[in-house]
């Protein structure tokens, strides 16, 4: 899609948007291996290389396991880092996800979610980052083109500050985010220059003058306490993403937080949902209200940290909650987000009834009417105090 | 030398396991994991400094391009050196320390 | 006045359907309106059937499923008919605009359009298309047709969102081409 720089509205697809905002932050090395839906933020990324409009390295790589090795050393000899998969790709990194995070490296990666083989499907689910969700990066939702490209550069800011320094993942849906042109307002290359300022490594490999080591082994006498720094650091990290959306909201006008709640102040009953389908799902909130139900919405976008005590104070006063996950933990008690919501609750006297709906794996799917039926059954829940089926596939 | 760090340098571990800097092998005693010791008799040694590419701790100690014997503040006693002397030669044995 | 509408375009891959709704979103984003487009991707082989979808409103929209009752339904190739569901729920006044030297009384028939509400228009895009362009390409004058019947855009902003948005990356022959089979597929789309 082609970029009318002059205006500040214009309309871009994810990927394309994602490209965009890798080229604003210019970093100094992108080692990638493009896969199916992110191929095109690779893509149109190493056009900005080879058009020399960025500085940056790009390293071609033979699997997503060696672009994440190579983030990591890049990172580790100073550098800032990013790349972009999705799906297998990410979940070929594994291995690697957590030895970025434990060795404290501030990496950015987008993920453009994609479910899981087999069977194999390209379509979007939330299986590729819901299975990375332990390995200590940060993780960032978003569901809409312009908020995908705010949250680069806000993660950015959060990977790297002094009280984090660890690598962060934006999210977007495939296909539905990185494939669809939406509105978008871009920021001026000097205001992001500006807002992302330059990363100041504390150590690198490159300093030959003052020779270090990263990834020594640790015995027992260390390893746990290395743990436990990096689990305080992904604690200070909410703390950190609101001070960082704060600075963002205030610079340009777009105010997100640690979650998005939709008329969810005077509502009995919700829905919490990451991503696109939050949109979806706001329609059939819009379209209840005007029936006179007490609906609402919770959108988590900080999903690691999860920040429990904002978001256990923000469903506190409801009858009824259905989390819907756009992936299964295939552990027989619903997914990954409901799992947090619910166990986050559970410590009010009074708390809401909750439910897990599974929803649009593989891409299936997910319309207005399937919002407004898991609305249903959280207003029944509500009006009852009983919930009928705690756990259920929707959108079969 | 003690290898375990105190607990008050416990909260001061640098982020990520980084060794904020360089030589720390040389601090690290580790002479104290050896059972056999290695000698050396000159009298046969050539100098070939096989021992010396060999050794996985550094230990081969050299002056003036030749071999005069072993660091054992770090030689662990593995018998790498002894093993790879050139057979013709055998210049290096493994003995049970004397003390 | 229209507050938000939805477009599916059918054609076959390579036929620019994607491409199509894209030119349809940046010009109506030029004319100040909130606007999706987005392909449905299936087996990316040329010939394959595909579908790509428009949504574009005055308000920000924020519905993020599939577009599955559209009120506009452009098709590039009329051999899918009786192949995809080119009518699959469509209102009854609905819109088709078919790329074909048939006639719309024709083409109504052949789609078993049977609400009299419903328009159907027909023009030769494929013609035009390589009497202007020198390729096959019926998107860009079913645009133009899309201009004329309906109030989505209007055509003098398609056109300007084409010379401005694309002179970097096709020369001014190619330009000058894509804008007469704009204006053609506008003066040239009949109805019933």
């Amino acid at each position: 899609m082609a970029i009318t720089g002059t205006k500040g509205a214009t309309g871009l697809t994810g990927n394309t948007a994602i490209a965009y905002a890798m080229k604003q932050i210019n970093p100094d090395v992108a080692p990638v291996y493009p896969i199916t839906p992110s191929t095109g933020i690779v893509e149109d990324f190493s056009s900005y290389v080879a058009d020399g409009a960025v500085d940056t390295e790009l390293i071609t790589v033979e699997s997503e396991h060696s672009a994440m090795s190579a983030c990591i050393g890049a990172c580790a000899a100073g550098a800032r880092v990013m790349t972009a998969t999705s799906s297998q790709g990410l979940a070929l990194m594994w291995e690697m996800l957590y030895i970025a995070s434990g060795m404290r490296l501030p990496i950015v990666l987008t993920d453009v979610n994609r479910a899981l083989s087999a069977p194999i499907n390209i379509h979007c689910d939330h299986s590729d980052s819901m299975g990375a969700r332990d390995s200590g990066w940060i993780q960032i939702y978003s569901e809409t083109v312009q908020e995908a490209y705010d949250n680069l550069f806000m993660a950015v800011r959060i990977a790297e500050h002094e009280h984090v320094l660890l690598p962060a993942m934006v999210c977007m849906d495939g296909f539905i985010t990185s494939h669809a042109i939406e509105n978008i307002n871009l920021i001026g290359d000097d205001s992001v220059r500006e807002f992302v300022g330059e990363y100041k490594p504390a150590h690198s490999l490159l300093d030959t003058g003052n020779p270090i080591t990263y990834g020594a082994m640790t015995l027992p006498d260390t390893y746990i306490t290395f743990k436990h720094q990096q689990s305080k650091a992904m604690a200070a990290a909410k703390d950190v993403a609101v001070e960082i959306s704060a600075e963002f909201g205030r610079k340009f006008g777009r105010n997100y937080g640690l979650f998005d709640a939709y008329r969810l102040a005077d509502a009995e009953a919700a829905i919490v949902i990451l991503n696109s389908a939050a949109g979806t799902s706001k329609v059939a909130v819009d379209e209840l209200r005007k029936q006179g139900k007490k609906v609402g919405l919770l959108r988590p976008r900080l999903f690691r940290p999860f920040p429990f005590e904002e978001i256990t104070g923000a469903l506190k006063h409801l009858k009824a909650v259905a989390v819907l996950d756009r992936v299964d933990s295939m552990n027989a008690f619903g997914g990954p987000l409901f799992n947090e919501v619910r166990s986050a609750l559970y410590d009010l006297e009074k708390r809401p009834k909750v439910m897990s709906r599974i929803y649009g794996l593989g891409g299936r799917d997910y319309k207005v009417a399937d919002a407004v039926g898991a609305f249903e059954e959280v207003l029944k829940a509500a009006a009852t105090g009983r919930v009928e089926t705690l756990q259920k596939y929707i959108t079969l | 030398m003690t290898n375990k760090p105190s607990k008050a340098d416990k909260n001061h571990l640098p982020l990520g396991g980084v060794i904020p800097k360089g030589g720390t092998a040389h601090d690290y005693s580790t002479g104290g994991w050896r059972k056999l010791t290695p000698s050396v008799d000159k009298s046969k040694c050539t100098n070939c400094m096989i021992c010396w590419v060999m050794c996985p701790d550094s230990a081969i100690i050299v002056e003036d391009a030749k071999m005069i014997g072993f660091d054992l503040e770090h030689c662990k006693g593995c018998g790498i050196c002894a093993v790879e002397c050139p057979d013709k030669i055998s210049a290096i044995k493994m003995e049970e320390d004397k003390s | 006045m229209v507050t938000s509408i939805e477009v599916r375009w059918h054609g076959r891959a390579q036929q620019g359907m994607v491409t199509a709704a894209k030119v349809l979103a940046e010009a109506c984003l030029l004319s100040g309106k909130f606007v999706q487009a987005f392909p449905e991707f299936g087996p990316e082989r040329m010939g394959a059937p595909v579908r790509a979808y428009n949504r574009i409103s005055d308000e920000p929209i924020r519905m993020h499923c599939q577009v599955t009752d559209p009120k506009f339904v452009l098709i590039a190739d009329p051999t899918l008919i009786g192949v995809v569901g080119l009518t699959d729920g469509c209102p009854l006044d609905a819109v088709f605009i078919i790329n074909t030297s048939k006639s719309a009384k024709e083409m109504r028939v052949a789609l078993g359009v049977k609400s009299g509400g419903a328009k159907v228009y027909t023009l030769n895009a494929t013609q035009i298309s390589i009497e202007t362009i020198g390729r096959s390409m019926p998107n860009t004058p079913m645009l133009g047709a899309l201009a004329k019947v309906t109030a989505i855009v209007p055509l003098d902003a398609l056109i300007k969102n084409f010379k401005e948005g694309y002179s970097k990356k096709y020369s001014e022959k190619v330009i000058a081409g894509n804008v007469t089979a704009m204006n053609r597929g506008y003066n040239e789309v009949k109805g019933e």
